[in-house]
């Protein structure tokens, strides 16, 4: 599998880097192995314009096919609200990532420690910084970055992709989940 | 005032070799003896002193360590590689890498607010006398002028040579604090986070005595909530003048500028503009003096052309000053020897000889370590620049830009340089057909930091073309800010203190720090405002301060105009330059001093203890980006003063976390019983990064709540961050229970929907405690 660059040209890693999703078949088959899945969706997932959807649109299709846990960082807990998706918990993005890298942790909905963890819609950075931490002492815990940079401090990611790849991506990867 | 360590004081010696009378000879600290406090139990304390204290904290708020990277590099064994549980050649992990490099910031931190203090009072010990008294606020009863240091060092300084002998102190630390994160010290994470603490506090008395100094000596504003409104922003400049441009922290070379410019009748002929905290500053010595914009304002401002001559000192002062100054042919004087930029050391030339060079462009610029020579050098330079250069800028004419945007090839190298993450490529873009909408559009969310530039292949210059696609905001760039106040005065603790400890204030909130901001500064203003509607104490100092300004209400009026500056509920005090930030803690101390009658003196862990059970203070560094950022928030965690950064402030590679669902985290004594009782999760967390304002907001109301609230505070305190949680997240937050201790507890307005949520959570009444959680204060009587 191939590795890929960081979005931001600086933000070297180190010797454990992310492996890169080509096909959303990896994602899929990586969220399909989860027995106790959860996405952590932050604000960027409203503020990005896809066509005809936005980013958080995709959080709760896949949300709703394979029951994760959702968690939403920031203040947009009532975005996922107003569309109906009810299960959404509100966390920061550190208190959740704390909580993940803690091996005793019960969960949100009290059936233990969560054995992947995608990501979507934190800033750059701060996703980079919490996805080393959860690398670094989460080893319990898969990762995956479903935004279109390159998140090199996760288990998975996708290369840096244009936002009609990344659409194209999200697309795939959520109907693939509801063909289940 | 006598010294502790070795004191002798012999009335009369009579040996075989001699006769001595009234010999007194001391060497070490200076303790007061006239004083009728007793000194507490940790004066001068050392790097292990307030350890105790330091893993109380920190077993409630455990580090979460964010690694911006794998490995370690600061050895020749190096690099390791610490990922995956290894070790490096050292034997250190991670984490203790981590906490290390947390501690190296802070080190730079304390080092550089302590090395400004000493240069600061050095320059006026020798232009006043070491016999100058220390007078921040005599005249409004400031009777407890200096109370980081008090309670730090158990001192009351009176005159600057007082001073010296307390930054011999903070130096000693210092040294012993950068020594621990040598190769083969410090071998544990938490002690390393105590060392970081220490740092902090160093730097809380640091930042006291160079304000201390400046105040007394320069006529600052003394704890003055009138101080005078000055100008602000790019577009307040008269540029029909020449022009100087002060950039820095240390504020002596920009105040000979101003007594040159008085003595000699020259002060309505020449601007002093200035950027950072000289800026401040500066306009604390002289309101007329005007203030361009925060740290991140120099390359546009410097590229407008309108400085005629660039003086800088320290801090925060951009590498490529001399560069950039080129450019725009002004030339720089570099008036630290901190900051010598290659310079040429022309302190000990005659006037009129530098003068002819820099004008003449002989030499780009020159070091002058005299700042009295600075003065008139910057003065006579500027005049005589002035017409030659004619504002020469460096900004793109609209057919250069429309040129330069035309090399455009949309590589992305820009936006995967810049902090932001701008559409940087779209808007260059855009302007390529004329079109500068998206060039300004850039402009506010901008840093200033210049990354595009350097990463254009095509040599495009991002930034000035930014500049130039936003001249029209530039020049409606003008704002009031009130000058910096300086300390609080202890007639205003009086009057608050009991609602603030309380909870009938819901909160004092400190928005400090530097201009990395995720959204641009107006983010800040609006920050402030949503504090000081619902009647909070809002502080503000630095380039926060200078954000703060940049922003006018419905009625076009800055925030500084539209509410008062006392520190009280519904004040908006700009307390002035980062130094200031000592006055924010200062007036937590004396709230427990002051209000509560704790001793101050050299009994630090109680006066921290009381702060972070009783005090409902907050700070907010949006914008973070230096090692002194990171040691001022130091400070403030020692002191149990929560402190939330921005996002970017997740750089800094630690977060202090508190954990809610640990119920057993949350105990603390009570003073009266003894027993251990559970106060809820108040405050939650320590060192907190928010992604986005809204979520800090809510936070920051959170984060006042204190144990030792009574129902009525509160109450209030519930009110304010349960209406901000619905306004902002258009939900209620899910940990009422955890906080409402009693019925009474509950905001009217909200009633029955709380009521509810209690039922649904099985909530039953809990105790309010006297809360502490020094087992030595249980029974102690007040």
């Amino acid at each position: 599998m191939m590795r890929s660059e960081p979005w931001q040209t600086a933000e070297i890693p180190g010797p454990v880097r992310a492996l890169t999703i080509l096909k959303p078949e990896v994602a899929v088959s990586a969220i399909n192995r989860s027995k106790h899945p959860i996405i952590v969706v932050g604000h960027e997932a409203v503020e990005t314009e896809l066509e005809d959807a936005k980013p958080i649109d995709y959080a709760i299709r896949i949300a709703d096919s394979t029951e994760a846990q959702v968690v939403a960082t920031a203040h947009i807990i009532g975005e996922f609200i107003s569309r109906g998706f009810k299960r959404a918990c509100w966390m920061s993005i550190l208190d959740i990532a704390n909580r993940l890298k803690d091996p005793g942790w019960g969960g949100l909905d009290g059936k233990g420690q969560y054995d992947l963890a995608l990501f979507m819609g934190i800033p750059y950075y701060m996703e980079w910084v919490t996805l080393s931490s959860l690398k670094h002492y989460a080893p319990h815990l898969k990762t995956i970055s479903i935004d279109r940079f390159h998140q090199p401090h996760a288990t998975w990611s996708f290369p840096n992709i244009t936002l009609k790849d990344w659409q194209k991506q999200l697309e795939a990867i959520a109907t693939q989940l509801e063909r289940k | 005032m006598s010294r502790k360590g070795l004191h002798l004081k012999l009335e009369e010696l009579k040996t075989e070799l001699a006769q001595v009378k009234g010999l007194e000879i001391a060497i070490g600290r200076i303790i007061e003896e006239e004083w009728a406090e007793p000194v507490g139990p940790t004066p001068f304390p050392t790097l292990a002193s307030l350890r105790e204290w330091d893993l109380k904290l920190l077993k409630k708020y455990r580090p979460m360590y964010l690694p911006y990277c794998d490995v370690c590099c600061l050895c020749t064994m190096g690099k390791c590689d610490l990922s995956k549980g290894k070790l490096g050649a050292c034997g250190l992990d991670i984490s203790k890498q981590q906490s290390r490099v947390v501690l190296l910031a802070c080190c730079i931190g304390a080092a550089t607010h302590t090395g400004h203090a000493r240069h600061l009072v050095e320059h006026l010990i020798e232009k006043y006398g070491p016999d100058y008294p220390i007078d921040v606020g005599r005249s409004v009863g400031v009777e407890v002028e200096a109370p980081v240091t008090r309670l730090v060092c158990g001192v009351r300084p009176k005159t600057l040579g007082d001073l010296e002998e307390i930054l011999d102190y903070l130096e000693t630390q210092i040294v012993h604090l950068l020594s621990s994160t040598h190769t083969g010290q410090e071998g544990d994470e938490l002690d390393f986070e105590s060392k970081v603490f220490h740092a902090g506090m160093i730097d809380q008395v640091g930042m006291e005595i160079a304000d201390i100094a400046q105040i007394s000596t320069f006529n600052l504003p003394r704890a003055d909530p009138n101080a005078p409104l000055a100008d602000i922003g790019l577009g307040t400049v008269d540029t029909s003048k020449p022009v100087i441009l002060v950039i820095g922290h240390n504020v002596p070379p920009s105040v000979e500028i101003i007594d040159y410019l008085e003595r000699n009748g020259l002060h309505d002929k020449v601007e002093v503009t200035g950027i950072c905290c000289t800026a401040h500053d500066i306009t604390r010595y002289e309101p007329r003096a005007k203030i361009i914009g925060p740290i991140s304002w120099q390359l546009r401002y410097v590229r407008s052309g309108v400085p005629d001559v660039i003086v800088v000192d320290e801090q925060c002062i951009r590498a490529d000053i001399l560069v950039e100054a080129q450019k725009i042919r002004a030339p720089v004087i570099a008036s630290s020897e901190k900051n010598c930029l290659g310079l040429a050391d022309r302190t000990e030339d005659p006037v009129e000889e530098i003068v002819s060079d820099l004008a003449g462009g002989k030499s780009p610029g020159a070091l002058i370590l005299n700042p009295e020579k600075v003065g008139e050098v910057a003065v006579k330079t500027a005049f005589q620049v002035y017409p030659v250069r004619g504002k020469f800028k460096v900004i793109p004419e609209i057919n250069e830009l429309i040129g330069e945007a035309r090399r455009c090839t949309r590589c992305n190298e820009c936006r995967r340089a810049c902090p932001n993450n701008l559409p940087i490529p779209e808007a260059v873009g855009e302007a390529a057909t004329g079109n500068l909408t998206g060039l300004a559009n850039l402009y506010d969310l901008c840093i200033g930091c210049g990354r595009c530039e350097s990463a254009c292949p095509n040599h495009i210059r991002v930034h000035s073309l930014i500049v130039k696609g936003s001249e029209r905001k530039i020049r409606e760039e003008k704002y009031k800010v009130r000058v910096g106040r300086g300390p609080i005065q202890d007639v205003e603790i009086r009057n608050v203190g009991a609602p603030i400890v309380l909870g009938e204030i819901p909160g004092v909130v400190a928005l400090v720090g530097c201009a990395n901001y995720p959204e641009g500064g107006i983010e800040v203003a609006e920050i402030a405002e949503e504090f000081l509607k619902r009647r909070y104490i809002v502080v503000a100092s630095g380039c926060s301060a200078m954000s703060i300004a940049a922003y006018k209400n419905e009625e076009g009026k800055t925030l500084y105009e539209a509410y008062p500056g006392t520190f009280e509920a519904g004040g908006l005090v700009n307390v002035g330059s980062c130094v200031s930030n000592s006055h924010i803690a200062g007036a937590a101390i004396k709230i427990a001093n002051i209000f509560a009658k704790r001793n101050l003196r050299a009994n630090y862990e109680e006066i921290a203890d009381y702060i972070h059970n009783r005090v409902g203070a907050v700070g907010l560094a949006w914008g973070a980006i230096t090692q002194k950022a990171a040691s001022i928030a130091s400070g403030f965690w020692r002191l149990g003063v929560p402190v939330v950064v921005g996002p970017h402030g997740s750089k800094y590679r630690r977060m202090l976390l508190g954990r809610r669902d640990h119920e057993e985290d949350w105990y603390v004594y009570d003073a009266r019983t003894g027993n251990r009782v559970y106060a809820g999760p108040a405050p939650e967390h320590l060192f907190y990064a928010a992604e986005t304002k809204e979520e800090a907001m809510v936070m920051m109301a959170k984060l006042c709540l204190r144990p030792n609230d009574t129902s009525k505070g509160r109450m209030i305190k519930l009110a304010n961050y349960i209406d901000m949680h619905r306004k902002f997240y258009g939900v209620m937050p899910d940990d009422i229970p955890q906080y409402v201790r009693r019925e009474s507890e509950i905001p009217v307005t909200m009633k029955d929907e709380i009521v509810k949520i209690l039922k649904e959570s099985g909530w039953q009444e809990k105790p309010t405690p006297d809360p502490t959680l020094l087992p030595r204060l249980v029974g102690v009587k007040r």
